[in-house]
Parts: structure tokens; sequence; C-alpha cells
């Protein structure tokens, strides 16, 4: 089913008298395998309003996140969170949709700075599972009032509602960037090294590690950059060699791959996406024994390549965070819950809250579980 | 302003209900004399007071929880409080209400430089959170007006904004995890060190929930690095449009200050008797400030006041020193109390979409003639973020009552161009029954849905937030 807009979604939602499989470009198979009516939001498309004056823009869920980058690219402007595209490395195809990037609250390495999907977004309409169409926050950044369900909204990937139009807080896009990269550097140290430079006052927007070393981005005005960038060279000089890779463009494409986890995209086995304390992340990678490792935001965000069928979780042990199970086969998806299992006491209060949003439990059931 | 009256049978058990309290707190932790309770009868909306049954004043998330198995196997209702600074109402008790406050709990629990977060009492002031790390060169971002005296708690209920928010968010931006006491006592950890939830985002939803889905006794927050410097410009300008033309212009070219203030004339005749900042005689009046290096903080004034020039400014004042970028700020600081000076007045907190600042100025104006009270208007212009001042007399319940129809009418104004009543102050009671305005009645049942989950007895922190008449079924029930 593909409704038009968003009062034909909510007559098929009420209508529904069985499960539903919400969709918006089917570019992010992640969770439980399910079952249940295919219903795509594609056609729910469209820029309703952007502001470049007020930093605010607002788009049908179905709207693809190429048009939406492409509209802010125009005035100068951008998504503060930068939204990764996993084709490659989920192994999937098509558009990604805006509302699909919310639903699973997808961020990239600039989580660290302006926050995650969820931080920018200001505003959602979506139809729950009885068929009401709910509105939630709206177009201004700050907003106080009533409960926020927009952030409950965010990650909840489809099954508390049909998210059919989504607000964002927007940012201009910096005039210049440039990253440093330390070369070779192991995991361990790198962490401490990430760790001095996002804890420095120089701005840094990005900081991963790959087998390629270290990478800290920072991003701003040309004299700017260039100053932050000498600073953090001297201030990084003790964890060994550091180079500057100056200019826009070759960031954007070094900070592309590490957005998208290039590095682990189209290699056999399972992806692991495990979100820690950033200083606990070179003892958990020791423990995981994976066959390669990534990491963002300082060492908070660990993408591990697993041999398919392993229980990450139970390598890890008990860790403050959780780990997702991002791509692997169905049966592993079955088997193994790809969303980490949380206490009984904060598990009653979610299977509470989506009986209250879908007493019919047909949107997206057991995904999550 | 209307209250559910309070439940006959639970002002009859006080005394029984009392003693239940101070069995499982000690003895100093649990107030019931009267004359005691009145310290607690109200908060910053000092219009409306009601002393409560009792006030507990517990010293560890055991002993809230062990006050709130007690209130939940008595069936009464329990208002947490942090300091008491709501100016929406948020804390207002009700007579057979149990206040909690959490304002003994202030320790901070944890420090860690490396990943960047404090966790803290939430009792603790908000100013005191960057007193414990700034000498490590840290602060907490989310800076409210009331940051000397407002707690952490009140801050994660209101969801707390201020001046600065424009680049570092709100508190629910800078909010890592909580400990949160459920109205049954059950002790719940979400969030953390680490980022994002594994599964739903609880943490998002009771961030701004105004008290209502449990009592917050810790809290993680991010904390960042002092930038290496911070230097104000300011501005004044012909009238409110070209000042808000300024503001629009200055977002568009790609600045990203941390702080766009705006005072409009009355408000700078005002401070100027009040606290003699030398600000100019103008209609309108910009703050605009920038952080970074000396180089980094030129490049962006320079390139702000190029903007501005282009607009006929009356007055572009840099500050080259200390001394004077404090003297910028004197006047916009002082703002509030030069304003308490002419008269009382009620702080409204509407947020609208910036572009549309010179149509609600007008407007504001306009109404303030019709109405015979005056107005000053102060506020963050880059997030839209209003704060009208309107002036009146307290003791005149006349004058009261229609100062309340006029603030209602800046409000709806404020939806009717696409903004929200609320933007950092919170619902309280203040704004409860204006919530119809802006949201259509299946919108408030998903919100009032989720009290439903975490509150099913309707106990916490009652009366705020919705229309009395919505929750009138689920309250009795």
């Amino acid at each position: 089913m593909r409704p038009e807009d968003e009062s034909e979604l909510a007559e098929v939602v009420r209508g529904a008298s069985s499960p539903l499989r919400i969709r918006g470009g089917g570019t992010r198979e992640v969770g439980r395998p399910i079952s249940g009516a295919v219903v795509e939001t594609g056609a729910i498309s469209g820029i309703t309003l952007y502001e470049p004056a007020a930093l605010t823009l607002v788009a049908r869920a179905g709207t693809p996140l190429a048009e939406v980058v492409e509209a802010l690219a125009a005035e100068g402007q951008r998504l503060p969170f930068e939204p990764p595209d996993w084709r490659a490395l989920l192994g999937t195809s098509g558009e990604s949709t805006i509302g699909g990037v919310v639903a699973a609250n997808a961020s990239g390495p600039r989580r660290i700075m302006s926050g995650a999907c969820r931080d920018s977004l200001i505003g959602v309409r979506f139809v729950d599972g009885t068929g009401a169409v709910i509105k939630n926050g709206g177009r201004v950044m700050k907003n106080v009032t009533g409960y926020d369900l927009v952030k409950l909204l965010a990650g909840s990937w489809g099954t508390l509602g049909v998210l059919t139009e989504v607000s964002f807080k927007v940012l201009p896009v910096p005039e210049s960037a440039a990253t440093l990269l330390l070369p070779g550097i192991g995991v361990a140290p790198a962490v401490t090294a990430l760790a001095a430079a996002i804890g420095s006052p120089f701005e840094v927007s990005g900081a991963a590690w790959t087998e390629e070393g270290a990478q800290i981005r920072i991003e701003g005005f040309a004299a700017s950059v260039a100053y932050r960038a000498e600073r953090l060279q001297a201030l990084l000089a003790p964890f060994g060699e550091v180079v500057v890779e100056a200019g826009r463009d070759a960031s954007d494409t070094r900070w592309a791959g590490l957005r998208d986890v290039a590095g682990l995209a189209g290699r056999p086995g399972d992806i692991w996406r495990v979100s820690v304390k950033p200083s606990d992340a070179p003892a958990l990678v020791a423990r995981m024994g994976a066959e390669a490792v990534a990491l963002d935001w300082a060492g908070g965000l660990v993408w591990a390549l697993t041999e398919p069928g392993t229980d990450l979780r139970a390598r890890l042990g008990g860790f403050a965070g959780h780990a997702t199970l991002m791509r692997a086969a169905p049966e592993t998806r079955a088997r193994i819950a790809p969303f980490q299992p949380e206490p009984p006491a904060i598990a009653a209060i979610a299977t509470a809250l989506r009986a209250r949003f879908d007493p019919r439990h047909i949107l997206n059931p057991g995904l999550m579980d | 302003m209307e209250m559910p009256a309070p439940n006959p049978a639970i002002l009859a058990r006080k005394a029984r209900i009392v003693e239940r309290l101070r069995a499982v707190l000690p003895a100093d932790a649990v107030i019931a004399e009267e004359a005691e309770t009145r310290a607690y009868e109200c908060d910053a909306l000092s219009a409306y007071r009601c002393p409560p049954l009792a006030v507990v004043l517990p010293r560890s998330t055991a002993e809230v929880a062990a006050a709130l198995k007690v209130c939940h196997a008595e069936g009464v209702p329990v208002v947490p409080r942090g300091s008491g600074t709501s100016l929406a109402g948020g804390v207002l008790p009700t007579a057979d209400c149990v206040v909690l406050g959490v304002a003994r709990m202030n320790r901070v629990i944890e420090v860690d430089y490396a990943n960047r977060f404090i966790r803290v009492e939430t009792g603790r002031t908000n100013l005191s959170v960057t007193g414990a790390v700034e000498e490590d060169g840290f602060f907490y971002a989310p800076d409210p007006s009331s940051q000397l005296a407002c707690a952490i708690a009140g801050n994660v209920a209101m969801n707390s904004g201020g001046a600065h928010c424009l680049k570092y968010g709100v508190t629910t931006n800078n909010l890592m995890g909580v400990t949160l006491v459920t109205m049954e006592g059950e002790v719940l950890e979400i969030g953390g060190a680490h980022l994002d939830a594994g599964g739903l985002d609880l943490l998002g939803v009771i961030c701004g929930s105004e008290g209502q889905l449990g009592v917050v006794t810790e809290a993680t927050l991010r904390i960042l690095r002092k930038p290496e410097g911070a230097r104000p410009v300011l501005m004044g300008f012909a009238s409110n449009e070209v000042a808000g033309e300024c503001v629009s212009d200055i977002i568009k070219a790609g600045v990203l200050p941390v702080a766009i203030e705006f005072m409009d004339r009355p408000c700078i005749r005002a401070t100027e008797d009040f606290a003699h900042a030398g600000y100019p005689d103008c209609e309108a009046l910009l703050i605009v400030e920038v952080e970074g290096s000396e180089a980094e903080i030129d490049e962006q004034l320079g390139l702000i006041l190029q903007i501005a020039r282009k607009h006929d400014p009356v007055e572009l004042r840099e500050s080259r020193s200390e001394e004077e970028a404090k003297k910028i700020w004197l006047g916009r600081k002082s703002a509030f109390g030069a304003m308490g000076q002419i008269a009382d007045y009620m702080c409204l907190d509407g947020t609208i979409p910036v572009s549309a600042l010179p149509y609600v100025l007008k407007r504001i104006g306009e109404m303030s003639r019709d109405y015979g009270l005056e107005v000053g208007n102060v506020f963050h212009a880059g997030d839209g973020n209003m704060h009208p001042l309107i002036l009146y007399n307290a003791n005149d319940p006349e004058e009261l009552a229609k100062c309340e129809a006029f603030g209602a009418d800046i409000l709806k104004l404020c939806v009717e161009v696409g903004g929200c009543l609320t933007g950092e102050h919170g619902v309280g009671i203040e704004k409860r029954d204006l919530m119809v305005v802006q949201y259509a009645p299946e919108d408030m049942e998903a919100q009032m849905r989720v009290k439903d989950v975490f509150d099913p007895g309707w106990l916490l922190n009652p009366a705020k937030v919705f229309p009395l008449a919505l929750t009138a079924a689920r309250r009795a029930a």
C-alpha cells in the first residue's frame, strides 16, 4: 500500500485488521523480521516550509533525504546531525526518506557537537495505531508546550506511530573545514587523543578512528579553521605524528566515508552498532573479537564486523550502553534480539507506551523486541 | 486560577499520613506545621498560593522512594519541587498534597572530563554545576536567567533554556541520563554516560514533563570546554522591524552567535533609569555575542557589524575590554529588575518564527494601547523566544484579570503565526487552559497517554499542563 497523503494513510491504519510493516525507502532493514502488509510513506512527499533566515525546514515524511539535503545546500545550509547513508553498509538499495531517518534517529559524526537527529527535530505529525493524526512540537526551536513526544517518536522505528511530517532546526554550512589525521595510532591511545581534542576549546565536529588512524574534524571560517588546526596539532603532538588535511572538499569526502562506515561496507559478516561511554571503548573492543571495527563519536560509537551469528552481547558482558545488531541474516535476527534487551522495569514502560499508542499491535509489531 | 477541590478524605487523614512519612524519613525531613508549610505555598508565580498538607525534604534517592511509597499507598498527590523559581506555577501545591523538595540533595556524584559529563543530585543549582567544573575550564551550557537559584530538578522538569541556546541547545540537548523515582517508589536508571537510547527515548519525554512522570533525583549532564573568549556588540536601530531584519540577515549569513538578545524602547528606557548602562536612545537594540579566540571573535564581529551597517543603525558599540563587555550586558541582565521597579509585571514566554518578529511586536503594541497596559519586550531573538513583560498593579484584582487576558491574547498570537505558548518556562497552571489553542484534543490525549503509563493514578504534580476539564475523568478514576 502506498497512501497518497496523511488522511489516506490514517484511513489505511484505521481500517487495518492485521499487522502493517511501515516502510520509508526501505534502506534500513533493522530489527526482528516481521510479517505484515507493507505500507510505504514515499508518496507523502515534499518540503512544506523552508525559511532559511529562521533556520527551519518542514518536510513530509516520505520526502527523499537527498531532496532535503539539496534544498538546504542551495541556501548554504544543512541538517546539523549529518544523517548517514547506510545502504552500502546494510546491503540495501532504494531512496532514504527523511521520515526513515527520524524513525531510526540516525546521526553521523557531528552528533558529538550538534546532537543527534532527535536534537535537531522540533516537530512531528504522525498517525498512531488507532488511525488518529497527532501533532507535537512545531516549527520553532524553543518549545516546551506540553510533553515532548517529538523525542519519543525519534528512534521509535515506526512502533508508536507512522510519521507523516517532520520539522528541523537547520544550520549554516561553515566556510571551511580541515581534518587532523594521526596515522596508524591504535584504538586505546586514539581514544585518549580524541578525548583531549573534544575536551579542548577548539570546537571539534568529528572524532573518529579507523585502521587508517584517528581523525579529527574542525569546521568554520577559513582563518579560524587554520588557527584551530594549528592549536590542535600542538595539543596532540604527544600522541605522535599529526597530519593536517585542509579543504572543504577533502573533508566532505573523508567524513562521508566515516559517516557511512564505508570501511566495513561490502564485507561478509554481521554488523553491530555499540553505544558506550567513550573511555570504555578500548576494553570493549578488545573483548569483541571482531573482524574489524570503526569508532566514531570520540569512541562513544563502535561499529563492529563479526562472524555471522555471533551474539556480541555475550562477549561484552555487562557494560553501560547498548548494542544493536544492524545487519544479519533473518534467522540470526530472529534468534538474537537486534535491539538491546532492557531491564524489566524499563521494558514494561516501553510495552505499556506501545499498548497505548498502538492498542491493536499493528504497527511494526515486535520489531524492537 | 481554578484548582481541583482538595480531597476531604485525605485532609482528614493528615495525622496518619504525616506519621507514616515520619516512620520512613528522618525527623527533620517532614514538615507538617502550618506555619512552616506556608514557605512552600507558591513559586515565582506568587499571585497563586496554597499551603500543602505536608512537606518532605529527603536527602537521598532511597528516602525519595520511601516517601513516594507512602504517598502512593495513601493515594496522596505529590508536587515535586526544586528551588521553587517557576514562573508558570509549576509547583503550586494543592491543600491535599505533599510537596517533595529535593533541595537538600545537592551533591556532585561524579565529574568525568575525558567523557565530558558531570553527575549531580538534582537539588543542586544550575550555576553551581558550572561552579563545580569551571576551575578546570569546563561549563554546563543551559543558563536560565534564574540560574543562581534554580535547581537542576526544575530545569529537567521544565526543559529550561537560557540566553545561549542558539548555539548550545536547551536542557534536553544537554541531558544524558537521569535517576527517576516513579510514583510507586520504583527507582529507574535511564540513559547515562553513553549517547542515545537503546530502545524508546524515555529520557526525551521525561525532560519537560513538568514533574508529572516521576521525581528526578540524579542527572548526568553534558559539560563542555569553555571557549577561549566571548565578546558582545551592541546595536541600536530606528525601529523593531529593522532590528528584526538585522537578526534574520545575521543568521542567514552563516554566522552563529551564541546569543542574540533584543530589547524594545520601553525596556531600554526602564533599564537606563535603573541600571545606567549607557544604552542609546532608540526604538530597538540588539546585543550579539560571539565566541572564540581574539582573532576569531574579530572576524565574526567584523561580519556582523558589516551586516548591521546595512540597516542604518543609530548606534554600533563594540567592547574593547572586559569592563565594556560587562556594561553592554548590564542593562540586559537588569531588565527584569528594572521593569519590576516601575510596577508588577507578568512575564510571558511564547516563541514565534523569527520571520514573524516585526509583525508580532507591532500587534503587541496595538494590543497594549487597547488594554491600556504597558508592555516591555526583552527576549532571545535568535531563536524567536519572546518575553513580553506586561506591567500591572497586582493589588488590583480587576487589573490582574485584564493583564491575564492581555497575556492570553499575546500567546494566542504567537500560536497563530506558527509559534507556541511557552519556549522555556513551561505550562504549569499559568498556560494550562491555553493548551487548547495550540493542540487539538487528540494531540493532548496522546500526551496524557504517556502520563497514564508512568503515573496511572494521576497523583504527580496535579492540575498542571492539561486543562482541568480534560483530566477530570482520569483524576477521579
